[in-house]
């Protein structure tokens, strides 16, 4: 019963949310706060997790593949679509749910708390367009991108590490990489990454904006935004798997 | 003028107000007393719009605020300033950010008129300048209360609320940002309903009262009335101060020149010293023997 009247609220949080803003140029000023926080807020945490995803994955395909009959681009191969179709978008925005999940749920938790949300309503304006809204598209917009980013990240941590440790030269992996590249593979990453944006942003936002209590709510409140968030990522990545591949 | 008819407010099967009929007079101070859990907070909370009634109706200028519809809502929260418990500044923003924010959000006005008025409005709040650059973090409980009493007035309302100012403040502090709402209630005419439960504040600024316990409206009066009330529950709730019970000792002997029964033969005492007189008939003068 409390998932099905959660999940009412949450559908409930979007009646509403798309009115007209009541200073267009504030509300952009807003969006804009929010891609900063979100994509350039988060680009070393990304950058950090991508290389190194890479460069496990060449190690240790190259540890599983041992028959001299398989040709060493068949590393850079697998590397590549591993990167593409799952650690990049699945492992990014799970690391997202956690770092931008918990600051987005924290912070409408405390201004929740501390009335600021109220305040907000108080001067008429529409507080779900204005706090939340800004959250979802700059998520939205941005966290594609940086999958984008985690995707050339892993590859070239994988090229790199490959190289360190002997196990494929730079261009053999660089001929692995054009063989029967799937140009779908990247549009499947794509479409993940905005459903996954979607989710990482808006259920932080909604267990965040609907606290009630104090500090102690505001820390529950953010643990569950970020674990309801991963396992519906996981859910959703199954999901689009099953449809569309 | 505000106008609340039989409103009624409950949680589930719990009722927190009790069909309350109250008028909030234009140009006024009205306070809503009561001890904690009486239900003023939930009652602002309904009058302001930031909670739901169950029943009744709130009357803004003969206009049923329950039934508006959004837009108009939105006019009437333009007319509004509300100064929260705990301040509510936005902590991300400096004090001069979060007291301009509403005019820029709200008006077209080039910067430097939007400065000017925020310069305007701290200074009436007597907050110097140095303090504009700082963060909510940074400034006292006493300074922030008035960089929000500030941004409440920035836009010049029509209607202030304030839900207990006083809360977590020194008494000294307590009795300036008292003095503060009296005179921008005065200056800008603005029709002001405060919440509280403390006494100095009613003495001093209580044009119009409204006493609340469990969720009913006890007593309405003013403060000169109030302390002359009759209303057992009312008195229990201002004479908790001894200091109070006293004033009020004090006003029946000057009126009456009779020394109320229950008063502590110490403060018998002092008051047959202060006015020289045998108040009491037992042939002794104060504390002299």
């Amino acid at each position: 019963m409390k998932i099905l009247r959660e999940f009412g609220q949450y559908i409930k949080m979007f009646n509403g949310m798309f009115r007209m803003p009541e200073n267009k140029s504030m509300y952009w000023k807003q969006f804009m706060l929010q891609c900063n926080d979100i994509g350039v807020g988060s680009l070393g945490i990304v950058g950090i997790i991508s290389f190194f995803i890479g460069a496990v994955s060449t190690v240790q395909t190259a540890y599983q593949l041992v028959s001299p009959i398989i040709p060493k681009t068949t590393i850079a191969q697998i590397v590549r679509d591993t990167v593409i179709l799952e650690f990049a978008p699945t492992l990014t925005c799970i690391v997202l749910a956690g770092v931008v999940g918990s600051k987005i749920a924290s912070e409408l938790g405390n201004m929740r708390v501390s009335e600021q949300i109220d305040a907000l309503e108080i001067m008429g304006i529409n507080t779900k367009a204005y706090l939340i809204l800004p959250k979802i598209l700059a998520g939205v917009l941005t966290i594609p991108l940086l999958i984008v980013l985690a995707m050339a990240l892993g590859i070239l941590g994988g090229r790199l590490a490959g190289s360190a440790a002997g196990i494929i030269d730079p261009s053999i992996y660089d001929n692995g990489l054009l063989m029967d590249f799937n140009g779908y593979n990247v549009f499947f990453a794509l479409t993940k990454s905005f459903v996954f944006a979607f989710i990482s942003t808006s259920v932080p936002a909604f267990y965040g904006y609907h606290v009630k209590g104090g500090a102690l709510e505001i820390g529950h409140a953010s643990t569950r935004a970020v674990v309801v968030s991963c396992v519906l990522l996981l859910l959703a990545d199954y999901v689009l798997s099953a449809l569309l591949l | 003028m505000i106008e609340i008819k039989n409103l009624k407010k409950s949680f589930g099967e719990k009722v927190v107000l009790k069909q309350i009929n109250a008028v909030m007079e234009p140009g006024k101070c009205n306070l809503i007393i009561g001890s904690s859990g009486s239900g003023k907070t939930v009652f602002m909370k309904c009058i302001v719009g930031l909670m739901q009634p169950t029943e009744g109706e709130i009357i803004y200028n003969d206009v049923n605020y329950l039934t508006m519809s959004l837009e108009e809502k939105k006019a009437i929260r333009k007319k509004i300033g509300m100064l929260f418990q705990g301040s509510a500044l936005f902590d991300s923003q400096t004090v001069e950010q979060n007291v301009i924010f509403p005019l820029d959000m709200f008006t077209n006005d080039k910067y430097n008129v939007k400065r000017d008025r925020v310069k305007e409005v701290l200074d009436r709040v007597n907050l110097k300048e140095d303090a504009y650059k700082k963060f909510p973090s940074e400034i006292s409980g006493g300074m922030q209360k008035r960089v929000a009493l500030a941004r409440a007035i920035v836009l010049n309302p029509k209607y202030l609320f304030c839900d207990e100012p006083n809360s977590g403040l020194d008494p000294q502090t307590s009795i300036v940002i008292d003095k503060l709402i009296k005179e921008i209630t005065e200056e800008y005419a603005t029709t002001t309903i405060m919440n509280t439960h403390d006494m100095n504040s009613v003495m001093e600024i209580g044009d119009h009262i409204v006493y609340m316990h469990h969720g009913e409206k006890e007593w309405e009066g003013t403060n000169k009335e109030i302390i002359f009330s009759n209303n057992e529950k009312l008195n229990e709730f201002i004479f908790a101060s001894e200091f109070l019970q006293d004033a009020k000792n004090m006003r029946t002997i000057q009126e009456t020149g009779e020394i109320p029964k229950d008063v502590h033969e110490d403060v018998r005492d002092a008051l047959e010293d202060k006015f020289n007189t045998d108040m009491d008939g037992d042939g002794v003068i104060g504390s002299n023997q």
